[in-house]
């Protein structure tokens, strides 16, 4: 069959390769359809509890998308002139802003104050021009005594202000309404550079951010996959010393990525950061099975043999590992669909297509190239074959010592994983080179926050809100909310409330308090309402029957432990005090930081699943339940003692790290593969003792493990320097899986193999091979 | 004191909404769009005083709805914009208030609310007549009293809008404070009535479509609305407007309409 299919191949070789290009060249034809998004909503499910609380409150009062922008004037003065005038000019522009709904600034903050039985509301800053000192001075008096705009809009001390502009994106277009936003806005901001040179602008806000996950997925793919490439290149070149099979690899590995994305984008995938790594995963991946095949057709030529026999002997001999090693790694990133993450879906999703598409790369145009391609290799007698004997006899000698050792080692790394900590700080998803988090942490050292929490407390009855024992508890919780340490502003209906009061008492500010009767409470309020603008009414706090307003808690950045204790403090306040308003918190802050937890959950299922199936494998093509079991050592500890070593290096897991294990399950079980095929085929077919297989097991893909892991472990360590942390993580702790894999495979499965497997060679059915190699 | 603006709940003026046009002769797109409005504005002379309940259905992006009760009376002023007052029966936490708008097609409308808790009549002294009026997706501006040199106006292109014959027109805000940019009108030719009006905000982009229905012709001549629906297409919300019991040329006076008549008001 084999043999047939091989001959079939050398005949039709040319056939072969046009075959090739042209299937490859359709499905990577599907790339066009490609894009990245720029929605954060993306990294959780359409059953994300916290996602469908906080679209519930988005569609009762408004959608809460926003750009923060800060302007920073030089000589610290936000209250002068030039600095008023930009604030003004910059307010007018960004309603312009497509998909904006709202702009609050310090000059069109709605002012409201009493002249006799007048209620004047308008805005604080109109003709910034003809301001003399006198009126800066009073402006700034005024401006620092407004609850709803000191920490807020404008810092204590005066020094910097801020714009808020709040969207309606219809998110039709995912991939292209933030960069419309942000484009535009970049541009306002450059004619604000030009005409006030010295003020500085900075800019946060969701909207931002998602304008950040195109950015750092475009990043790393223009920085990290020709990294990538030329590394691996590099290490191949080195070690194959072919400039053809180079060649031929790069070829197919060029090849698996352009089928792979291209597959992605027939299927209407959305690239995101984590799936953007995708390709520098393939990449990575299909090397293994480009090395397989080449080394084997190598060690053919040098031994002697001529070109399309040593092809076929490689064929024959690779066909079986590396259609299993593919089919393990398939199944290992195809259990990153069971995470709660879609952008991980995607990720295992194409990675799986493209290790499929790698493998048939290279057991069928990879050897139809090679036949075409003059190849050459000078006959070489002898072999590298001794090179691992040394530290075969060194295993085979200190067994026990080994044993103990390292299975004390696990032990304890692996009693340290508990030791990490869930947490996540989603602002710190991208580096500092990323525009997104510079800005956000200039603009949380100087105004305010970018993470929010949004309370709607309802108020039971329609015109509830209006109800004095309702505005009494909301203006306890108000004023306990900012004394907490993390929050920097809070913005609720309460203040509103005081400032009617006393605006409707000619301004006496002993009447600076809530109201004491519903019927004034309601009649202030419809005042206000018919005296606001064009987009800063309160709908965006109040529901359509006033059974429930909003209460928005700005807050600084935050690490998702810090925020689950701020919710059960808040959880714990409000039963004792404002029972009558309890409810959970909602947004995007909220959302991150139960993220990781539930892909956690979601990906124990998938991990214990792929490791049913991957064991069910080894136990059919090792043709031994024994070995089977034996197996889930190799395949499971080197994880486990990743995130043992992590607990005591790093200490922090977060949404990166939850996938890890399953994704690396599939790869290091290749190694796994490799060298207990190659042991039970000693022991079975030749009749080898223990120590003799696990000599033979060395000598034949000891070299070749260490390859794959080297090249393995440098494609990862190019993800670890993603701009991208989630990528980062997920990068380094699978490269450092990889190298502990193989660190278990070679000095501590040989001396297990010892203790369970010694010299009952009647117990194993000699018989057959199932993977040769 | 500049203060401009004020809501005048000009319901009935609301069914005018729009123009009544002219049949125009050959002139530029700005006349021709001009003179529909002014033929609309004339055709609707003459009513003198009219009474209306008005009915506010809310509703979210998630359908909650939510429901508020209005009494609309209004008082033609000949040579200036019409007086309004608009009293509010529902929610019963604003019962008994009253709002009083005199609005002016020159100078800039006044407007006084009489608040009962507080037994006083405060003048809401703001620009702005571009907010909701009471959380609805209607705007003062919307519903108030649409004097015709409150828009400079550009006549577009026939149209047939659901089989009725209708001109199409653009026409811009002269006041700098509105929330809009243009608004287009599709007005029946037969009748010049507005049958759907399309708002366009700052930045240009579509916000809201108003579609009036089920319109009654009263005193033989003025036609008014029993419905209106607005529809908010950034924020999907919408506001309906039901209109009961139209009274013509009930009596009323300019002593109806004065500052010290809103304490009065039952």
């Amino acid at each position: 069959m084999l043999r047939s299919y091989m001959e079939w191949l050398i005949k039709f070789r040319w056939i072969a390769i046009l075959i090739t290009l042209v299937v490859i060249g359709a499905l990577a034809s599907g790339g066009r359809f490609l894009s990245f998004t720029s929605d954060y909503q993306v990294f959780f499910g359409e059953t994300n509890p916290q996602l469908a609380a906080f679209n519930d409150l988005q569609d009762t009062y408004s959608k809460n998308d926003n750009v923060l922008i800060m302007l920073e004037p030089a000589d610290g003065k936000v209250f002068n002139q030039d600095t008023l005038q930009a604030v003004v000019s910059l307010t007018e522009m960004a309603w312009q802003t497509p998909y904006s709904s709202r702009v609050d600034s310090l000059s069109n903050f709605q002012y409201t104050y009493a002249e006799e039985d007048d209620l004047i509301v308008e805005d604080l800053i109109e003709d910034a021009a003809n301001l003399d000192q006198p009126a800066l001075d009073k402006l700034q008096e005024i401006a620092l005594a407004q609850p709803l705009l000191v920490n807020r809009l404008l810092s204590p001390s005066a020094h910097v202000t801020g714009i808020n502009i709040t969207f309606e994106l219809p998110n039709l277009d995912a991939a292209n309404e933030a960069i419309e936003v942000v484009t535009f806005l970049d541009g306002a901001l450059e004619q604000i550079k030009q005409d006030h040179p010295d003020i500085r602008a900075y800019k946060t806000g969701v909207v931002v951010m998602n304008k950040a996950f195109p950015e750092a997925s475009f990043k790393d793919m223009s920085t990290l996959i020709p990294a990538a490439f030329g590394i691996i290149l590099l290490g191949f070149l080195i070690f194959t010393r072919s400039v053809w099979g180079t060649l031929g690899s790069l070829i197919v590995m060029i090849m698996s990525i352009m089928a792979a994305m291209g597959t992605a984008g027939w299927m209407g995938i959305v690239l995101t950061p984590p799936s953007a790594s995708a390709p520098t995963l393939i990449l990575t991946l299909a090397v293994a099975d480009c090395v397989h095949f080449l080394v084997t057709f190598f060690q053919g030529l040098r031994s002697g043999s001529d070109k399309y026999t040593a092809i076929k002997e490689s064929v024959r001999v690779n066909f079986n590992p590396i259609f299993l090693t593919s089919l393990t790694t398939a199944i290992g990133f195809l259990s990153m669909n069971f995470s709660d993450s879609p952008p991980f879906h995607d990720l295992g999703t194409i990675t799986a297509i493209g290790v499929i598409y790698a493998f048939f790369l290279s057991i069928f145009f990879l050897p139809a190239l090679m036949a075409v391609l003059p190849v050459k290799m000078a006959t070489r007698s002898g072999s590298a074959k001794s090179s691992m004997d040394g530290l075969a006899n060194f295993v085979i000698k200190y067994n026990k010592p080994l044993l103990i050792s390292i299975g004390i080692l696990i032990v304890g790394l692996v009693a340290l994983i508990p030791k990490n900590e869930l947490n996540d700080v989603f602002v710190n998803y991208f580096d500092k080179s990323i525009q997104f988090r510079a800005d956000t942490d200039h603009i949380s050292e100087n105004l305010t926050g970018m993470y929010f929490v949004d309370y709607s407390l309802d108020g039971k009855d329609p015109s509830g809100i209006n109800q004095p024992d309702y505005i009494a508890q909301l203006e306890m919780f108000e004023k306990w909310l900012q004394q907490q340490p993390e929050v920097k502003h809070v913005n609720a209906l309460s203040e509103t409330y005081r400032r009617l009061n006393k605006n409707m008492h000619a301004d006496d500010s002993s009447y600076y308090r809530i109201p004491e009767e519903q019927e004034l409470a309601a009649q202030y309020l419809l005042m206000y309402e018919m005296s606001l603008p064009f987009g800063l009414d309160l709908n965006n706090q109040i529901n359509v029957d006033k059974s429930a307003s909003r209460l928005t808690a700005t807050l600084e950045t935050l690490s998702s432990k810090q925020v689950f204790n701020f919710e059960s403090r808040v959880q714990n306040w409000m039963t004792d005090n404002t029972p009558d308003l309890i409810t959970e918190g909602s947004s995007p802050t909220i959302m991150f930081s139960h993220i990781a937890k539930r892909n956690i959950i979601s990906m124990l299922t998938g991990t214990t699943l792929a490791l049913i199936l991957i064991s069910g494998i080894l136990m059919v093509s090792l043709r031994s339940v024994k070995f089977g079991i034996l197996s889930l050592v190799p395949n499971l500890v080197p994880a486990g003692m990743a995130f043992g070593a992590w607990a005591l290096f790093v200490g922090q897991v977060g949404l990166a790290v939850s996938v890890v294990a399953a994704m690396t399950l599939g790869i290091v079980v290749d190694d796994t593969i490799h060298f207990l095929s190659k042991y039970l085929r000693a022991r079975r077919e030749r009749g080898m003792n223990t120590e003799d297989a696990i000599r033979y097991a060395f000598n034949t893909v000891g070299v070749a493990l260490f390859i794959t892991t080297v090249i393995l472990t440098a494609g990862f360590m190019i993800i670890a320097q993603s701009t991208f942390l989630v990528n980062a993580n997920m990068g380094l702790l699978t490269a450092i899986t990889i190298c502990i894999a193989l660190f278990v495979d070679f000095l501590f499965l040989p001396p297990l193999l010892m203790l369970v497997d010694r010299d009952k060679s009647e117990d194993i059915d000699t018989s057959a091979e199932l993977v040769p190699g | 004191m500049k203060q401009l603006t004020k809501l005048s709940i000009t319901l009935l003026t609301a069914g005018t909404l729009g123009l009544y046009v002219p049949a125009a002769t050959a002139q530029t797109d700005e006349e021709k769009g001009l003179a529909i409005a002014v033929e609309a504005d004339q055709r609707d002379q003459g009513f003198v005083d009219s009474t209306a309940n008005m009915k506010m259905i809310l509703r979210n992006r998630s359908g909650k709805e939510s429901i508020r009760n209005v009494r609309v009376k209004t008082l033609e002023v000949t040579g200036d914009g019409d007086k309004s007052l608009s009293i509010f029966d529902e929610p019963a936490d604003v019962k008994g208030t009253a709002s009083l708008t005199w609005s002016h097609s020159q100078k800039p409308d006044e407007q006084w609310l009489y608040l009962p808790a507080l037994k006083r009549v405060k003048r809401i002294s703001s620009k702005n007549k571009s907010g909701p009026f009471m959380g609805s997706e209607f705007a003062f501006e919307d519903i108030g009293s649409q004097e015709i040199d409150k828009y400079t106006y550009k006549y577009l292109r026939d149209e047939a809008l659901d089989g009725t014959d209708t001109f199409v027109l653009e026409r811009f805000p002269t006041d700098k404070n509105s929330g809009y940019t243009k608004q287009i009108a599709w007005i029946e030719k037969e009748r010049y009535i507005a049958h759907k009006v399309e708002y366009y905000d700052r930045k240009g982009a579509l916000l809201k479509t108003l579609s009036a229905s089920g319109f009654e012709q009263f005193l033989d001549k003025h036609w008014r609305p029993t419905q209106m629906d607005m529809l908010n297409h950034q924020s999907g919300k919408s506001t309906t407007l039901m209109f009961e019991n139209y009274a013509f040329k009930t009596g009323l006076s300019d002593k109806d309409f004065a500052k010290n008549a809103l304490k009065k008001l039952r």
